[in-house]
């Protein structure tokens, strides 16, 4: 026992031995699910400019494709995004070995990519249980379970034994986004299969309260998977990167702990307007209206860190990505309380203003977020100096920064042009539009939007190709100080 | 336990005193602004669940009394008055009295429109140019079961062998191949035939011996010279109005497994003020009669 757990650790003061062939795998699985997440994004975008796009089969229909679309974003590339950066950041910043060791982290990895995998094929065939962002079926949702519950196991047995006394604020959020996502996965998850051997199910709660479930659920994965977990990977790059102090410790405790309770409340602006009781409705709207500042303390976190360091943002492309991820955050965490305000939910719910919405913080802030982490961490896992080419880092940043400017204008034109062709009326006290006509008027800016998508697909290409090149060309860094072998501090 | 309570030189503060892998954190006090904004977001949150229905009480409302449900209906009967003396109008008034009427016309138009634009225009098209397949256009003077507005209405209430009214439009073309009444070289004479009404025969002799087996079969309902029969719903023959294709194989086709395009019954889906203002909007597409 002496010697296992002396393996685990390291002396204070030497690199810790880490694990890190998984934390290179979920590197890049992330790269590579993030490629195709865009990719089908991008096909979607096109079916909805010229619907003969879905070919006319049932397989590449617009409704089979939109969840492989959002559960590729989200839970393929944000989802190794974050196994990348908490287990690599867990044992940085606790100086320990990951709990349960290698084997653990292929379990993790492979363990994961098997539900990204099943969750897909069922997509495609037409197996979903219908619920926005939890489309998979019992039988994923339950080996998604055991994963997440050896996630856990392994992020937590990690933080026992640290080797630190405090736990960094990074890991709190890890922690918080584990826990709930968790506790979210299994609540909204409940359900009882058609028959032995069916891959169909009928959910446990039905109707308003079914649907109350399920935007509890769907607006906290926004909260804690979206959100949460991707303000670790910022604690960790950018003050790495500024090579500051964190701005405020104080201001850390405070919005952590405000977000992590007020978030949860929030779900029921997803219902305003509809058989979700009244009272329900006030409460989902007033506690989005209060998530504005602890949503944005993290942001002055992010920004103020930099104060002193903002001329680093000249010479490190990648820590441009963070530091815009940051402002893309604060500006949708901005607008998320605007439009849980029911007058304003009025004009925006249904339209495709959410869809903007939704993709300012994807695309800004998830994404802008992941891909400095990617930045930063090849050259570190691979041992490099840095990136094959910087040069190339500033071209993924501006074409993907255009592609998201692109996306989001089409998307709030026409959203709001929608909500108010919707409740036009004539002189006469008829609608003005028929929905048809709705839909003809948005036409232009879908091409758009599809064309800032393609942009962001090719900055995606332009970094996957860069990360290859890192791998493959890049120059090795200085050999690190040579690590202690584990039966060396054993035998001592 | 802080450790190593630091000061940092640029920004003055000091810092907590721990360090994770190179990483450490100032003690900065809360942004001013920062604090006082959240305060007032929870000040405003406070004040809104005071006015604004926040218990899960059967019946509890805010101050204000304010409950979706009769917002809504309220905004719904407000509408419905505004529009409720035109609307009984028009349903008091047949539709010949709604066109020569200009004031009620422009309303039936206005709302036509868009109860056009709702119910029809999948089928028949946004302008009501209808689409091959069945979909007849509604913009030409061309009419199946004739164009008046008395004829107009009459589809739009009873639809067409949906068997959902006794007074629908109702007729049934034989399968002529299919049900054993001609033989496939039949047909293909007949087809002939038909062609022949619009000059396009290509074999002359099939067209010859098809004028018979047309009286014998088809002229009843089409007509002698293919100029359709509006009492029993049979398109003409003799234009280049198509419902499902004028080229040869198109009329084989209908031949031998017959054609019977379906619409629904509107009088019970629809106000009849609505359905009047139909027939209205409908007649004025180009070829009402």
């Amino acid at each position: 026992m002496a010697a296992i757990a002396a393996s685990a650790r390291s002396a204070p003061g030497d690199q810790p031995i880490m694990v890190e062939g998984p934390i290179r795998a979920f590197a890049i699985a992330t790269a590579f699910w993030g490629v195709v997440g865009f990719l089908v994004g991008v096909v979607i975008a096109l079916q909805l400019a010229f619907p003969l796009l879905n070919l006319d089969l049932e397989w590449t229909s617009f409704g089979r494709l939109r969840p492989v679309h959002t559960s590729a974003v989200i839970f393929a590339f944000g989802g190794n995004a974050l196994f990348l950066t908490s287990l690599f950041i867990v044992q940085r910043t606790c100086r320990a070995r990951l709990f349960g060791g290698d084997d653990m982290g292929w379990f993790l990895f492979w363990g994961y990519q098997f539900v990204i995998v099943m969750a897909a094929l069922g997509y495609v065939l037409g197996i979903t249980q219908g619920k926005e962002y939890a489309e998979p079926e019992w039988y994923v949702d339950l080996w998604l379970t055991v994963v997440w519950v050896f996630y856990l196991i392994a992020f937590g047995g990690t933080l026992m034994r640290r080797e630190e006394p405090h736990i960094y604020v990074a890991n709190w959020f890890f922690l918080a986004f584990i826990i709930t996502v968790a506790l979210l996965h299994i609540g909204n998850n409940i359900s009882i299969p058609v028959g032995l051997g069916s891959s169909h199910s009928y959910s446990a709660p039905a109707g308003v309260q079914g649907a109350m479930i399920q935007w509890w659920y769907g607006h906290n994965a926004v909260g804690f998977f979206l959100t949460a977990g991707f303000l670790g990977m910022m604690y960790y790059l950018i003050p790495k990167q500024a090579d500051r102090p964190v701005y405020s410790y104080r201001l850390s405790i405070i919005h952590f702990w405000t977000l992590i309770f007020l978030y949860i409340w929030a779900g029921p602006h997803h219902l305003h307007y509809t058989a979700l009781p009244d009272w329900a409705q006030t409460l989902g709207m007033v506690f989005s209206v209060m998530l504005w500042m602890p949503s944005w303390g993290g942001m002055i976190n992010g920004l103020m860190t930099l104060s002193g360091a903002w001329d680093k943002l000249r010479t490190n492309p990648a820590l441009r990505f963070s530091v815009a991820a940051v402002g893309f955050y604060g500006m949708s965490t901005f607008e998320g309380p605007v439009m849980s305000i029911k007058a304003v939910n009025g004009l925006s719910h249904y339209t495709d203003w959410t869809i903007g919405h939704v993709h300012s913080g994807a695309m800004g802030w998830v994404g802008f977020i992941s891909f400095g982490a990617l930045y930063y961490l090849f050259p570190v896992l691979w041992k490099k100096k840095g990136i094959w080419s910087e040069r190339l880092i500033s071209w993924h940043f501006w074409v993907a920064t255009l592609g998201i400017v692109f996306y989001i204008t089409a998307m709030w034109v026409s959203g709001i042009m929608q909500g108010l062709m919707w409740r036009a009326f004539d002189e006469l006290g008829f609608l003005q539009y028929s929905f048809v006509e709705t839909v003809e008027a948005m036409h232009p800016y879908y091409v758009i939007r599809a064309i800032g998508g393609v942009l962001y697909l090719a900055g995606a290409l332009i970094m996957a190709f860069n990360l290859w090149k890192t791998v493959t060309e890049g120059e090795a860094a200085e050999p690190a100080p040579r690590l202690v072998p584990a039966h060396a501090v054993a035998a001592e | 336990m802080p450790t190593k309570i630091e000061k940092d030189k640029l920004s003055g503060q000091d810092t907590t005193g721990h360090e994770w892998d190179g990483l450490k954190e100032l003690n900065t006090p809360l942004p001013r602004w920062w604090l006082w904004t959240f305060y007032a977001t929870i000040a405003f949150s406070l004040v809104w669940v005071v006015i604004y229905p926040a218990l899960p009480i059967p019946g509890a409302t805010g101050t204000s009394g304010w409950i979706a449900r009769e917002a809504v209906m309220r905004d719904v009967q407000q509408a419905e008055a505004r529009m409720a003396p035109m609307m009984s109008r028009l349903r008091a008034a047949t539709p010949e009295q709604i066109a020569a009427d200009p004031e009620l016309r422009a309303f039936a138009m206005a709302g036509g429109r868009g109860a056009f634009a709702n119910n029809c225009a999948g089928c028949h098209g946004a302008g009501g140019q209808g689409a091959l397949g069945g979909f007849p256009s509604l913009a030409d003077d061309e009419w199946i079961w004739g164009g008046s507005l008395d004829a107009i209405h009459h589809a739009i209430v009873h639809g067409i062998r949906a068997n959902e009214s006794d007074d629908q439009r109702q007729s049934q073309m034989p399968r002529f191949l299919t049900d054993g009444v001609l033989t496939r070289p039949q047909v293909n004479d007949v087809a002939e035939h038909v062609l022949s009404f619009t000059n396009r025969a290509t074999d002359q002799a099939a067209a010859g011996r098809g004028a018979a087996l047309y009286a014998e079969n088809c002229a009843s309902c089409h007509g002698e010279k293919g100029e359709g029969i509006r009492d029993v719903g049979a398109p003409r023959l003799s234009d280049q109005v198509w419902l499902y294709g004028g080229d040869k194989a198109s009329i084989v086709q209908s031949i031998s497994n017959a054609r019977a395009g379906v619409m629904p019954s509107w009088g019970k889906r629809l106000d009849p003020a609505i359905i009047n203002m139909l027939t209205v909007y409908v007649h004025s597409l180009g070829g009402g009669e």
